[in-house]
């Protein structure tokens, strides 16, 4: 079980992490940095296996990686929205994060609500009640099994 | 069954039809990587066990966001990117030339039919000249670096048929804002825009990359332009059959199908913080603005430099306006002199700067704080863009953008 942190919509790459952080060397020092200008504690508040849930079109903007990533440092066991922008919905595959469409969820559940998700069986389980996810193509659910587009490379 | 321009250059590439949705790998013709993310590509590529790039003189290097550095830590970035450069023998390396997007087809790097990559999510720009070109990060950037292909699903198209003549002061950035507005922000997400009609025929090349390098700002994966005589001048190239053919086929599969007619564009902003807030300068006039920024690979190129002046000519900036003009790239910064354009904006009171990304990317020359207001004829006004999260930046045309520095508040031009 993990607990929700819930966005609304076009939450933009800007947003997840600006640009002054995405020239920082490392990771790890701009991850406490995440989703700053919504929320200043998110990188504080947020554990391993909490959710990020949000509305439509997120991701969209830039095609910093670091998006993702940041939010997979921290812990973050999926994000799960009405829809995704094409440039981050690549990249988190890439960088094995999941991303999971569900078009029902967000109008459903409030932010600190307990989920789990349960992807081979694409449904998410939150207050006793699914909901139904869209699957992800074979092609990017094989990437991300493996844990993204360099292990898989590795196995090729 | 008819192809559109998108299926075309997917035909092309792979040697066999194919059909929307579906997944394939292409062989990529250009790669583009620029400043900020070479640090990622440079240790992913090594990460990833390649010791050679898969074609050297398909990768191209601009260094533009951080062009001249402004923080020490800036400067890390072109130590890893020359390195990178000197190890894997790449040529192709621009290191204050402009902005990426205006040199890859100024410089000659593209071509129509192309497929093209870049680490900047307004790679969508070359579709001005018929490429497929589209924004990746940096993991894939990688790869594509050691094996030269990248996978991808064929989009649907949205077909956009603009025919007539524009009004005075409406230019081509102001028909982008008005088809951002009526898509919405994720209204063409995973699609690919093809525009067609006498009004983008009549466009110049330069006007036509304004409106593909924005179609990112509806999630589009790429926004196509038909090669056409003014593509073959402007890429010093005689058009082959096959580029000719680069045409959506009446008979093609569209998704949607949407019309305009030019002489009902009016011109427009994007209101704070996103760019489908998209308004008649009309129903803005008389807000009060801080600074206004001409520029940015969407509006930094000789033409628009050359509107601004048109406005701006023999008169003042008000006093307690900053105007700030980035020209996009070297070349351009070189003709705007030539012709008298950077005369005429220096003597209206602008602030000319070197060619860079400049301020659109928030790190440089220009940043606002809370409760400032910006006019900007860049791509993203998104909350924090340019300097504090409470400043309010509104996109517009390099006419409106002139005609607003004049008054200090927002005008119509």
């Amino acid at each position: 079980m993990g607990k929700i942190f819930k966005f609304g919509q076009d939450v933009d790459t800007d947003q997840i992490i600006a640009s002054q952080y995405i020239i920082y060397p490392t990771i790890d020092e701009m991850k406490v940095h995440t989703f700053e200008s919504l929320d200043t504690d998110f990188a504080s508040k947020v554990q391993p296996g909490d959710y990020v849930v949000a509305s439509e079109n997120f991701g969209c903007g830039s095609s910093r990686e670091q998006a993702p990533t940041v939010l997979k440092a921290l812990g973050v066991k999926a994000v799960i929205a009405k829809s995704f922008a094409r440039i981050f919905y690549r990249n988190a595959i890439n960088i094995g994060l999941p991303v999971i469409v569900c078009k029902e969820l967000y109008d459903n559940v409030n932010a600190g609500d307990e989920m789990e998700l349960f992807m081979q069986e694409g449904v998410v389980r939150v207050n006793e009640k699914e909901y139904a996810c869209t699957k992800l193509p074979e092609y990017m659910q094989g990437i991300l099994d493996q844990g993204g587009l360099i292990a898989s490379l590795d196995r090729d | 069954m008819g192809l559109t321009i998108i299926e075309k250059i997917v035909r092309n590439n792979i040697g066999k039809e194919v059909r929307p949705g579906e997944i394939v790998t292409v062989n990529v013709d250009r790669v583009m990587i620029h400043d900020i993310f070479i640090p990622f590509v440079a240790s992913k590529f090594e990460e990833m066990g390649f010791t050679k790039i898969w074609d050297p003189d398909k990768a191209v290097l601009i260094y533009d966001h951080l062009v001249p550095a402004s923080q020490v830590d800036d400067t890390r970035h072109f130590r890893i990117g020359n390195e990178f450069v000197e190890k894997y023998d790449m040529k192709n390396i621009h290191r204050s030339d402009g902005i990426c997007h205006q040199l890859m087809t100024e410089a000659g790097y593209v071509k129509p039919g192309n497929i093209v990559f870049g680490t900047d999510s307004h790679t969508t720009t070359y579709g001005c000249v018929g490429a497929f070109s589209s924004g990746i990060g940096y993991t894939e950037m990688a790869s594509i670096l050691g094996t030269g292909t990248l996978w991808i699903r064929v989009p649907e198209t949205i077909k956009v048929n603009i025919t007539g003549k524009l009004p005075e002061n409406v230019m081509a950035k102001d028909i982008i804002l008005k088809l951002i507005g009526d898509l919405g922000a994720d209204g063409a997400t995973y699609k690919a825009l093809e525009f067609t009609g006498d009004t983008v025929e009549n466009m110049t090349v330069a006007s036509r990359m304004c409106m593909s390098n924005m179609a990112i700002e509806a999630g589009a994966k790429c926004a196509l332009f038909s090669p056409d005589e003014k593509t073959a001048e402007y890429c010093g190239i005689t058009l082959t059959e096959k580029e000719q053919d680069l045409v959506g086929d009446a008979d093609a599969q569209y998704c949607r199908v949407i019309e305009y007619k030019a002489e009902e564009f009016v011109p427009v902003m994007a209101c704070p913080s996103n760019v489908d807030n998209v308004k008649p300068v009309t129903e803005l006039v008389g807000k009060n603005i801080d600074q206004v920024f001409i520029g940015s690979c969407t509006n930094g190129r000789l033409e628009d430099l050359m509107a601004a002046a048109e406005i701006l000519k023999g008169k003042q900036v008000a006093p307690f306006v900053k105007l700030i003009v980035t020209p996009a790239s070297r070349k351009i910064y070189q003709e705007a002199t030539k012709n008298g354009t950077l005369a005429v904006l220096a003597e209206a009171g602008a602030i000319i700067t070197h060619p860079s990304c400049g301020l659109c990317c928030g790190r440089t020359g220009g940043i606002l704080t809370d409760g400032e207001t910006v006019i900007a004829t860049n791509n993203r006004n998104f909350l924090g863009r340019m300097g504090t999260s409470k400043v309010n930046i509104y996109l517009a045309s390099p006419k409106t953008a002139a005609a607003c520095a004049i008054e200090g508040k927002i005008v119509a031009p």
